[in-house]
């Protein structure tokens, strides 16, 4: 490390520790003091973002390995932005949550999204991960209902699953290559299989996308609105990084598209609506990553920017019906336009955003990945995209608002948001209408040099005629899209309908069957391991690396035994 | 109904749907006007988007329709075992 960047590292603050620090010091304060400083612990870390220059900026030894725990480049600071931006607003909007663990938690959990944003190595990744994961129940806790307790078993046993598997892939890309920083990688091994599976488990992949239309709805009415944001976007951030261009990812994202889709055509929920909506949403950036052009690349980055914005906005407009209602079903709003008319306009804005319409910043962010579609003349995933696109104003900008603020009076009659949640509605409402009309800014900080017109009268033409053309299909079936007091199985209906019986009934033989089968595992590790030493014995690393390798296999052994007996116990 | 909303008359009601028709009727005769520069080929067909964007959104609902049959279940599904524990 050169003099300068040694005197720059000893001045320069983590925006993701500044974050952190916050949330830790929000406990100890009480009313004016703790508002003032919800704004201004994200705020204090945007600024201290901007001011950090590119490049490694701390370095630390461990073990073998050179981590980065700072690392800054444009797409590191555009995810580190938007994460910061929402913990602001999301901070703003939840200013009247009576809980006091859940800002605290948030900011946490936020904090750790910046800090995998700004990570130069996979061992930083895997910490703040697992932070995250565990910034996220704390959310999902504050609800303080019996079901959101239930959800939230279920969402860290997922995330602690995820957990292993990435540290798995992680420990054995750092035995095989012997470099711990986080680059571009390729499915060509175990260890980036188990990674790439580990990430695609936090973008709500299927097949187990489940976990998150499960979990995020049954957080408080400002809890979900946090949650939408970090874990899936930070999963999209990772793959941007470590995984361009891999083509299974085109398909993954095609699927959870259409995933999406399907299920929140089906859903009674508003927020559970809007849940599927994040898992079509994520996919189309996931499709993105796998074309894997510098068009494709933009386009992703840009839509999760857009996304968190108009998705944390949607679900403010449902969190405030929620609060003022407390109602979650369709099937009993309605009508609410009448005394809610500013959530009921932030809501439409939002809902018209996320369908990418003209003038709104889903039309500046998701047509890039339809274009790079076209250019690499992918024939088949461009009509699936324009198909999706067509969807997602079905499901998401029709529905959500026909339904929660139109279609049939419920005769309730609301009072509109309170002020601060109002605020933080109409910012990021604002903030929607803004890029759609001025994308220029947001078209500055992406990864790569932007050649791209969003606003040509073809393209403005064809994509009027796609959505409004769904709008008519929404109208003209509207008899058989009508609420039913349902809910649709999922792939987690195995882990919570025959699993626990399974478990009360065989618990005893299935505990006796799995410690054999774990030393079954562990003798395949430590097999594996063994392989991957000798290759390495040659450059005599072999003593050095041997306490490495059984640490991370006992480490994995005991999450792994962690997670069953969590099921058995 | 007292404090009627202009949304809640239905003569609104039906000038938006007339207005609505006659948008769409508009966006796709202006094909006529827009010069398009279609990538592949099934783009250059009058009103591709349009019908594309009709049938994609009728097959959706349909499909998703269909696997309702098989997935749906009362919302008390899961909630009950919830409680018994």
């Amino acid at each position: 490390m050169s003099a300068m960047s040694s005197a720059a590292s000893s001045l320069v603050l983590h925006p993701a520790l500044i974050l952190i620090a916050g949330a830790l010091l929000l406990p100890f304060l009480r009313g004016t003091a703790r508002n003032i400083a919800v704004l201004a612990a994200p705020t204090f870390a945007l600024i201290a973002l901007w001011l950090l220059p590119e490049g490694r900026l701390w370095e630390v030894a461990w073990l073998d390995y050179q981590l980065a725990p700072l690392s800054v480049d444009k797409l590191s600071r555009l995810f580190a932005t938007i994460f910061l931006l929402m913990a602001a607003v999301g901070g703003l909007f939840a200013l009247r949550q009576p809980s006091k663990l859940e800002v605290p938690a948030a900011f946490l959990y936020a904090g750790a999204a910046v800090g995998v944003a700004l990570a130069g190595d996979l061992v930083t990744v895997f910490v703040f991960w697992e932070v995250m994961a565990v910034g996220s129940t704390l959310v999902l806790w504050s609800a303080n209902t019996q079901a959101a307790w239930a959800a939230s078993l279920r969402y860290a046993m997922v995330h602690l699953g995820g957990g292993v598997i990435l540290f798995a892939g992680v420990t054995g890309h750092l035995l095989a290559t012997g470099d711990a920083s986080f680059t571009r990688m390729q499915p060509d091994s175990i260890a980036h299989w188990l990674i790439l599976i580990g990430f695609l488990i936090n973008a709500g992949a299927p097949p187990l996308s489940a976990w998150l239309p499960d979990a995020y709805p049954e957080a408080s009415w400002s809890g979900t609105v946090f949650l939408s944001a970090f874990t899936t976007k930070t999963a999209v951030y990772v793959l941007l990084r470590g995984f361009p261009g891999t083509e299974i990812l085109i398909w993954v994202g095609l699927f959870m598209v259409f995933y999406g889709i399907v299920y929140a055509l089906l859903e009674n929920d508003m927020r559970r609506i809007l849940a599927y909506s994040i898992v079509n949403q994520v996919g189309f950036m996931i499709a993105g990553i796998g074309i894997g052009t510098e068009m494709a690349l933009n386009g992703a980055a840009a839509h999760a920017f857009t996304h968190i914005i108009y998705k944390a906005l949607l679900l403010m407009s449902a969190g405030a019906v929620l609060a003022a209602t407390n109602r979650r079903k369709c099937s009993e709003l309605g009508g609410l336009f009448h005394s809610m008319p500013i959530t009921t306009i932030c809501g439409t804005i939002g809902a018209l955003a996320i369908s990418s319409f003209p003038l709104t910043s889903g039309f500046i962010s998701k047509s890039m990945i339809s274009q790079a579609a076209a250019d690499g003349h992918l024939q088949a995933v461009w009509l699936l995209l324009a198909a999706a696109s067509a969807g997602v104003f079905l499901h998401a900008g029709i529905k959500f608002p026909w339904f929660v603020f139109f279609q049939k009076d419920s005769g309730l009659r609301p009072p509109d948001a309170a002020g601060s949640m109002r605020w933080a509605m109409i910012l990021f409402a604002f903030l929607c209408i803004a890029l759609g009309i001025w994308p220029e800014p947001l078209y500055a900080i992406l990864p790569y040099a932007v050649d791209y017109v969003p606003y040509t009268a073809a393209h403005v033409l064809t994509q009027l005629q796609l959505l409004l053309f769904s709008g008519l299909a929404f109208f003209v079936m509207l008899n058989y899209l009508k609420r039913t007091p349902t809910i649709s199985l999922d792939v987690d209906w195995l882990y919570r309908k025959p699993l626990p019986v399974l478990t009360r009934r065989f618990g005893g033989t299935l505990r006796a069957i799995l410690s054999a089968g774990e030393r079954g595992v562990s003798a395949v590790f430590t097999g594996l391991i063994g392989r991957l030493e000798s290759q390495r014995g040659p450059r005599g690393l072999l003593r050095r690396s041997r306490p490495t390798g059984s640490m991370a296999l006992w480490m994995m052994v005991m999450l792994l035994a962690y997670l069953l007996f969590y099921y058995l116990g | 109904m007292k404090n009627a909303h202009w949304l809640d008359q239905p003569k609104n009601i039906k000038l938006l749907w007339r207005g609505f028709l006659f948008v769409l009727a508009l966006t796709v005769a202006a094909e006529f006007l827009v010069q398009l520069h279609p990538h592949f080929e099934v783009e250059g067909l009058l009103g591709f988007h349009a019908a594309y964007g009709f049938v994609a959104c009728l097959l959706m609902i349909v499909f998703a329709k269909g696997l309702g049959l098989i997935l749906k279940r009362p919302d008390t599904y899961y909630a009950k075992d919830e409680r018994d524990e």
